[in-house]
């Protein structure tokens, strides 16, 4: 395909991209410049990294692994409540860590409902805390991102195909080698790599779930030596393996995706003939109830304890939301503005190399980014004055990689399909977008804003950082009560938190599924 | 005509900022909420001193060391014993210019730069009623059976964890290792910060949690609950201050005297323990509020020098981390 019968341009894409690395470059150049001789990498710290790897990778592997028949019953069933069971299933991926610890703990904790069940069954008690407990959660926390990953991934697929494939009365066995197969192929070594980058820098779910010290990941290294140690030197050394570590895994995953087979359909709505048998009719049912029940449970168990400090919640409380709700909307913004046009150049591009750009945010350490830009920032401005915004932008920084993943398949066959047609018509630029992309990734588009706004709401970010005593976020002033022994209403504003979070993304997630319907 | 008028009224507000002088205070996050103590001392200062007292919160140290000279900070409210050496490393500090022999700490202070304003000492926190058997002692706390379990925080991010490390160096010495894996049973979990240990604490989850001697205080007057005790063991507990400092370089060097000399009035002082929830630096017991006398506090009491603190530190949490690493 000629260069020049492309109807959207790359430019954008690519200064989306150079102001991403700048960002990150930025501060890591500022850390540098900053840190004075310190110690190096000790036995301490090696022996984080081999943690950290190890943790990543299995909770990456068993998250895609257990998300993939459980996306699959979803896309071939259609159960009463079904979207609202989806959005739901999707909640465990944005709520605050501490949140979703306590939930976990009340759900598979010492005094928790499974060992009181089992204890009922005159079983014995089992401990969560460990390796085996540090998995669980990240799988908790993300298996939701890899089943809607995927279950977007068998969106994608042409209705026709689904038909033809109904009318032949082929085998699953066949089915799946010749439909589902490639499907999985295209998303799954996405999916993986940016749950791999994600439990990279896991930290505080880490070291509570594992039990101790044994459970130290690099991210715990990085923040001792910044806020413990003040040891800029080490802190930037520990940073920066942490970048090249998730760089490598997200430049192999982005390695192995095949390139792109063409998939050609009428934008019929979808409908599935496979899968009628009895057999494999309950055996989707039971992945949907497994994957509900482990899913599900922690949050029924947020909103009962929430319940309960519902009442003593303080007006400030409610302010923070207002404001978490303000920000969420401009990281949203700065989101779009970012992710569109760098989901475009990489759409243009046969191979996706260029997507592992979009990992920098999340693979560097909070922490950094928030010290790098304040040491820069200090000499010309105040950076509590510069609070919300700058939350905003590392709110979109982080929750691009995502963004991107959900929005490059759909857009690049956008693109396939209709881009040659539409330049033929001269369709370009910004009515290119309007009139023929848009509506065609609404769905994900929908989704991806309503993951960033969610993220948004529940993260403390670099607001501590930078925090104004008196713009306080939801989750700041959670940790606040939490602090000053208000275990109740802080429970309570956790499911403040909770419901915000899936409000927004339900808002922007039902704004991308009215195309479907209608 | 409106824009003359917002220019105006803009310029009106500029010089009435003028006039009132402004004392600029960092603080830690928790400090200044409207759970914590500083909207009651802001409110109360600003009586005093005709001038309008200003918040900034954020990382203490970290953020000094970031800003360097150029701070804008006038005082600085919440280092830790832990954190001084660094802070006092700086240059950025000046002497505190109280009378350090009306204090009454139970530990002498001599320090001229960093001033006291509140104290507490680790302590293990447990429900009576679900526990029969508390320790009576740190050697009865190694001995406790294993399905005893206890919640700490990490020395390497939380300063009530690294309290933890050094008060098992001053009770044990060379035998902490062996303490450590005395106790590595009984430990249920780690968190990065007190808040989570607290928590799992208060859900259940846990039946001791290292906190502070004060801790109970909370529950017995803020909630009528006085079933959480804290065990206190005849070895010693380890003992934690806050300090206030005042800036070298202040705008405001009257502002910032009057500031210290207000955290040593009675004034100041009765605020600390309700507010706080910890011991007030400069109050004789008999003045603390109704019913905190009766709180059961150590008679001894263990603390490093901040130059001994920093000479141990390091090696204390390798110890704990080798031990509990296994």
């Amino acid at each position: 395909m000629a260069r020049g019968a492309q109807p959207i341009s790359r430019w954008p894409g690519i200064v989306a991209a150079v102001l991403i690395v700048a960002a990150v470059l930025a501060a890591f150049v500022a850390i540098f410049w900053r840190a004075e001789a310190g110690t190096g990498l000790r036995a301490a710290e090696w022996q984080a990294i081999r943690f950290t790897l190890w943790q990543a990778f299995f909770s990456a592997l068993i998250s895609v692994v257990l998300a993939v028949p459980v996306a699959r019953a979803l896309a071939r069933r259609r159960l009463p409540g079904h979207t609202l069971l989806i959005t739901l299933l999707g909640a465990p991926f944005i709520l605050p860590v501490i949140v979703a610890v306590m939930g976990l703990l009340t759900i598979f904790g010492r005094n928790g409902w499974l060992n009181a069940v089992l204890g009922a069954l005159g079983l014995p008690e089992v401990s969560i805390y460990g390796a085996h407990g540090v998995v669980l959660a990240h799988v908790f926390f993300n298996m939701p991102l890899a089943t809607r990953l995927i279950l977007q991934g068998w969106q994608a697929v042409p209705a026709e195909r689904f038909r033809l494939v109904g009318q032949l009365g082929l085998p699953p066995r066949v089915v799946f080698r010749t439909v589902e197969w490639p499907i999985l192929r295209q998303v799954v070594p996405g999916a993986f790599a940016l749950i791999f980058v994600l439990c990279l820098t896991s930290f505080a779910v880490a070291l509570t779930l594992g039990g101790g010290p044994r459970a130290t990941t690099i991210e715990l290294a990085i923040y001792q030596a910044f806020r413990f140690d003040f040891d800029l030197n080490r802190a930037a050394v520990l940073s920066l393996l942490q970048l090249c570590v998730a760089g490598s895994a997200a430049l192999v995953a982005l390695w192995v995706l095949p390139p792109l087979a063409v998939q050609g359909g009428q934008d019929r709505p979808l409908q599935r003939w496979d899968g009628k048998g009895a057999l494999i009719r309950s055996a989707d049912m039971l992945w949907i109830g497994a994957g509900a029940m482990f899913l599900l449970s922690p949050l029924l168990s947020v909103l009962l304890s929430g319940l309960i400090g519902l009442g003593q919640l303080p007006l400030s409380v409610w302010a923070a939301a207002w404001t978490s709700l303000w920000i969420a909307v401009l990281s949203t913004f700065m989101l779009l503005i970012l992710a569109l046009p760098l989901t475009a150049w990489l759409a243009l591009s046969k191979r996706g190399g260029g997507e592992g750009i979009t990992m920098l945010g999340l693979a560097a350490s909070p922490l950094m980014i928030g010290t790098g830009w304040f040491i820069l920032i200090y000499p010309f401005a105040d950076p509590q004055a510069l609070a919300l915004p700058i939350t905003a932008i590392v709110n979109a920084l982080m929750a691009l990689p995502f963004a991107v993943r959900i929005l490059l398949p759909p857009l690049r066959q956008a693109v396939t399909d209709h881009g040659r047609l539409s330049a033929a018509l001269g369709l370009r630029g910004l009515a290119m977008w309007r009139i023929v992309l848009v509506p065609r990734i609404r769905r994900p588009l929908g989704f991806a804003a309503g993951l960033t706004a969610a993220l948004s709401v529940g993260d403390l970010g670099v607001i501590a950082l930078f925090a104004d005593p008196d713009v306080a976020t939801l989750p700041l002033q959670m940790y606040r009560l939490m602090g000053s022994y208000r275990t109740d209403a802080a429970a309570g504003a956790a499911l403040v938190l909770l419901a915000l979070a899936l409000a927004v993304f339900w808002l922007c997630d039902a704004w991308g599924r009215r195309d479907v319907a209608g | 005509m409106k824009h003359a008028l917002t220019l105006a009224a803009t310029l009106a507000a500029t010089t009435a900022l003028a006039e009132t002088p402004v004392l600029t205070v960092y603080a830690g996050d928790y400090f200044t909420s409207e759970w914590g103590p500083g909207p009651i001392i802001e409110a109360d200062f600003e009586s005093l001193c005709d001038c309008d007292l200003q918040w900034s919160t954020g990382d203490l140290l970290p953020r000094l060391l970031l800003e360097g000279k150029r701070t804008k900070a006038d005082i600085v409210i919440g280092l830790t014993s832990d954190v001084t050496a660094k802070a006092r490393a700086t240059d950025l500090f000046a002497p505190h210019g109280q009378d350090n022999s009306a204090l009454t700490l139970p530990i002498d202070w001599t320090d001229d730069i960093f001033l006291p304003f509140n104290y507490g000492h680790t302590a293990f926190i447990y429900n009576e009623t679900t526990m029969d058997a508390p320790p009576a002692s740190f050697d009865d706390l190694l001995a406790l059976p294993d399905d005893v379990k206890i919640v700490i925080q990490d020395p390497r991010t939380s300063i009530s964890g690294l309290a933890l490390v050094l008060w098992v160096q001053a009770v044990y010495g060379d035998r902490s290792a062996k303490v450590w894996e005395a106790l590595s049973d009984n430990i249920l979990t780690v968190t990065k910060d007190w808040s989570a240990s607290y928590g799992l604490f208060t859900d259940g989850e846990a039946d001791m949690v290292l906190s502070y001697t004060t801790s109970p205080a909370y529950h017995m007057f803020a909630e009528e609950d006085f079933t959480k005790k804290a065990a206190i063991f005849p070895e010693g507990h380890y003992f934690m201050v806050e300090t206030v400092g005042k800036i070298a370089g202040t705008d405001q060097p009257e502002l910032a005297d009057q500031f210290l000399a207000y955290v040593m009035s009675r004034d100041f002082q009765t605020i600390i323990p309700t507010a706080n929830w910890s011991l007030p630096s400069a109050l004789p017991q008999s003045d603390w509020p109704e019913g905190w006398s009766q709180l059961p506090l150590p008679e001894k009491v263990l603390f490093y020098s901040e130059a001994q603190a920093a000479d141990l530190q390091a090696d204390a949490i390798e110890t704990w981390r080798a031990a509990l690493s296994q």
